[in-house]
């Protein structure tokens, strides 16, 4: 993992205690709520439906069992006892103080953490594939890259007031776990004749206008992709729009002005950056890549696993993934207990995640996209033991990709931009589904719900997509078939007239009830959707 | 009628204008008639409330009851955490909002 050299510890520190003074001088009416407001956000303190929101950045969903910790030690200390974990692989506390968060902010720096460009018109979080460094198809482990793009990203000055959020991955495998293509810019590492480098995607992005990104860029040579990044930034800004905010993403303005168009003043502006020698020393690569090394893994391990215990093997079927090393194993631990809220953890279900990786998984874990947690590095004889600790804390479901793995936004129980609420009905979903046989039945089935049209809950990718809207005042829920936000991307496409919360899991078991009846062999939800086309679905759900 | 809400400026919680102070309790709130918009900007000055609007609400048996479902779980608390909200020991709290 990477660690913070002191130049990272100074900047974050500094950081903490500049939020400390303007909270300070807001608190005692130095400042406005509308000079103050742009300072909080930069800082990752929203303003919510109950109370502050605060948002921390957990780079490319990568922790140490230290930083979760600390995670869950803040949720008991200064939140109401457990934290959120998004769709951005961020956490978020809903329950601030806003006196409190200088402190938080300065304890998440005691552990290389903090809260900076999680919110604003500027580069946030860089995602990534929870696999990354594990997966054996990977071309090369993408948090290196990932990392490099944090620090040139972090307080770029030229990117700080863009014209809109804007929101980078990075993948290295032909399997994307991370939806890279719905992102303001998607980069997927590759190998070209021995040199690494990357197909780079730009304009993707969900929210009101979903976009699946076209890609821009066959090859970037790896010591020139912070350039070529800086090119494409610099297009954007220069054009982007400022005047509405709904078309402000770079989405819309690749969209305007067409892909080619976009291209070719990219490539214009990237000649120009390299003749100002732009690209970050292959020193500083080398060195970030040095903390991604492949930890010390044991050899001439057992690949045995004692299947013995059903309810085990069933978990080990559904949540355990190939690992690259011999004897080892990817365990998923779901954040998605069927009576559950979707991505929240108690804090001493954190503290048990972190005491896990520690003990486990050579002290690393991750957050994925889909609100799950991951333990990248588990010997296969510790399986047994990790499934039991987890089974007592209620961390044990086996059902990830499935119709109850559930992505859901917080929604109008939490949300000030929300139109209805997502939990309840991913909950009631989760039970009209509950039985693991019927759920098993059905295989793949990615079910993503968003209570507003900002789509933190990614509907437009889900084989099965949910909109919350607002109705004369009534919640009501906008159906959507066929997304996908994996490597065969593509967009939900609205069925028809919307449901109420109860009228809607009804049409979800219409739909899946045509699937199991029409489906070939092999064939997903997804595949079969394809297939068939909107039609008979509708048929089926509408009558 | 019309209620004024807002968040409390210190500790982010939902009040409502009772008269003649905040509460916690959307119950406790005063009708503001055409008042509300100099209130709110009396008490944000006054560095009580933060974010403070005025909005509709209507009183029922239940007591004042607020006319969107947005204000009714800011009254409340998040419906999927009845241990959090505002009445934790009404199992039926969560219908009051629908």
């Amino acid at each position: 993992m990477y660690r913070y050299d002191s130049y990272d510890q100074s900047i974050v520190d500094a950081r903490v205690d500049e939020f400390r003074d303007q909270v300070q001088r807001r608190l005692t009416g130095a400042l406005t709520e509308d000079q103050f407001k742009p300072l909080r956000l930069m800082n990752g303190l929203y303003l919510q439906l109950h109370a502050y929101m605060l948002r921390v950045a957990i780079p490319y969903g990568t922790l140490s069992g230290k930083q979760m910790r600390k995670l869950g030690e803040i949720a008991a200390k200064y939140d109401k006892g457990y934290g959120h974990f998004t769709t951005r692989q961020n956490l978020q506390y809903n329950w601030i103080k806003l006196a409190d968060a200088p402190d938080i902010l300065a304890e998440l720096a005691t552990v290389e953490m903090h809260a900076i460009q999680t919110s604003g018109n500027c580069i946030r979080n860089i995602s990534s594939d929870q696999y990354a460094g594990v997966s054996a198809d990977e071309v090369a482990d993408p948090r290196p890259w990932a990392e490099l793009l944090r620090q040139w990203s972090s307080f770029h000055p030229e990117f700080t007031y863009l014209p809109r959020k804007f929101k980078i991955a990075v993948i290295a495998s032909d399997d994307d776990r991370a939806a890279m293509r719905l992102h303001d810019i998607g980069l997927k590492l590759v190998s070209k004749d021995g040199v690494i480098g990357a197909e780079v995607y730009a304009g993707g992005g969900m929210g009101r206008t979903p976009m699946v990104a076209p890609q821009i860029r066959d090859f970037v040579p790896e010591e020139e992709i912070v350039s070529y990044l800086e090119a494409c930034l610099r297009v954007y800004n220069r054009y982007g729009r400022r005047d509405n905010k709904y078309k402000a993403r770079i989405k819309i303005l690749v969209h305007e002005i067409g892909v080619e168009d976009y291209k070719r003043q990219v490539e214009e502006e990237f000649a120009h950056m390299k003749q100002l020698g732009l690209n970050p020393p292959v020193e500083e690569l080398d060195r970030i890549r040095a903390f991604f090394a492949n930890p010390a893994y044991e050899t001439g391990l057992s690949e045995a696993i004692d299947r013995a215990d059903p309810a085990f093997a069933l978990w080990v079927d559904r949540q355990v993934a190939a690992h690259k090393q011999p004897g080892y194993a990817i365990v998923n631990i779901s954040l998605k207990p069927l009576t559950g809220i979707p991505g929240d953890a108690s804090a001493e279900q954190i503290e048990l995640v972190a005491s896990l990786a520690e003990q486990y998984s050579l002290d690393e874990l991750r957050v994925t996209h889909a609100q799950n947690l991951v333990l990248p590095h588990v010997k296969k004889a510790d399986l047994y033991a990790i499934w039991q600790k987890l089974e007592n804390a209620g961390l044990a479901e086996a059902n990830l990709d499935l119709i109850t793995d559930i992505i859901a936004c917080p929604g109008l129980d939490y949300c000030a931009l929300a139109n209805a609420r997502s939990i309840p009905l991913a909950q009631k979903i989760a039970q009209r589904f509950a039985d693991a046989e019927r759920q098993a039945e059905l295989g793949e089935l990615k079910l993503k719900i968003s209570g507003c049209i900002n789509a933190c809950g990614h509907h437009h990718a889900g084989h099965i997509g949910i909109l919350g809207v607002d109705r004369k005042g009534v919640e009501n829920f906008q159906l959507s078939l066929g997304g996908s936000g994996a490597e065969d991307t593509s967009l939900g496409q609205i069925t028809g007239p919307g449901f109420s919360e109860d009228g809607v899991v009804d049409a979800i078991e219409k739909v899946t009830d045509l699937y199991l009846a029409q489906r070939e062999s092999g064939e997903r939800f997804l595949d079969t959707y394809r297939r068939l086309g909107m039609k008979p679905f509708k048929e089926a759900i509408y009558g | 009628m019309k209620i004024l809400t807002g968040n409390d400026l210190v500790s982010g919680d939902v009040i409502w204008w009772a008269g003649d102070g905040w509460s916690r309790q959307v119950g406790d709130s005063a009708d503001v008639g055409d008042k509300g918009d100099d209130l709110a900007r009396t008490e944000e000055a006054a560095l009580r409330v933060v974010g403070a609007y005025v909005i509709d609400a209507t009183v029922t048996d239940e007591g004042v009851r607020p006319a969107h479902i947005k204000d009714r779980i800011r009254a409340l608390g998040p419906t999927v955490r009845p241990d959090l909200n505002l009445k934790p020991n009404d199992a039926d709290a969560g219908n009051w909002v629908i």
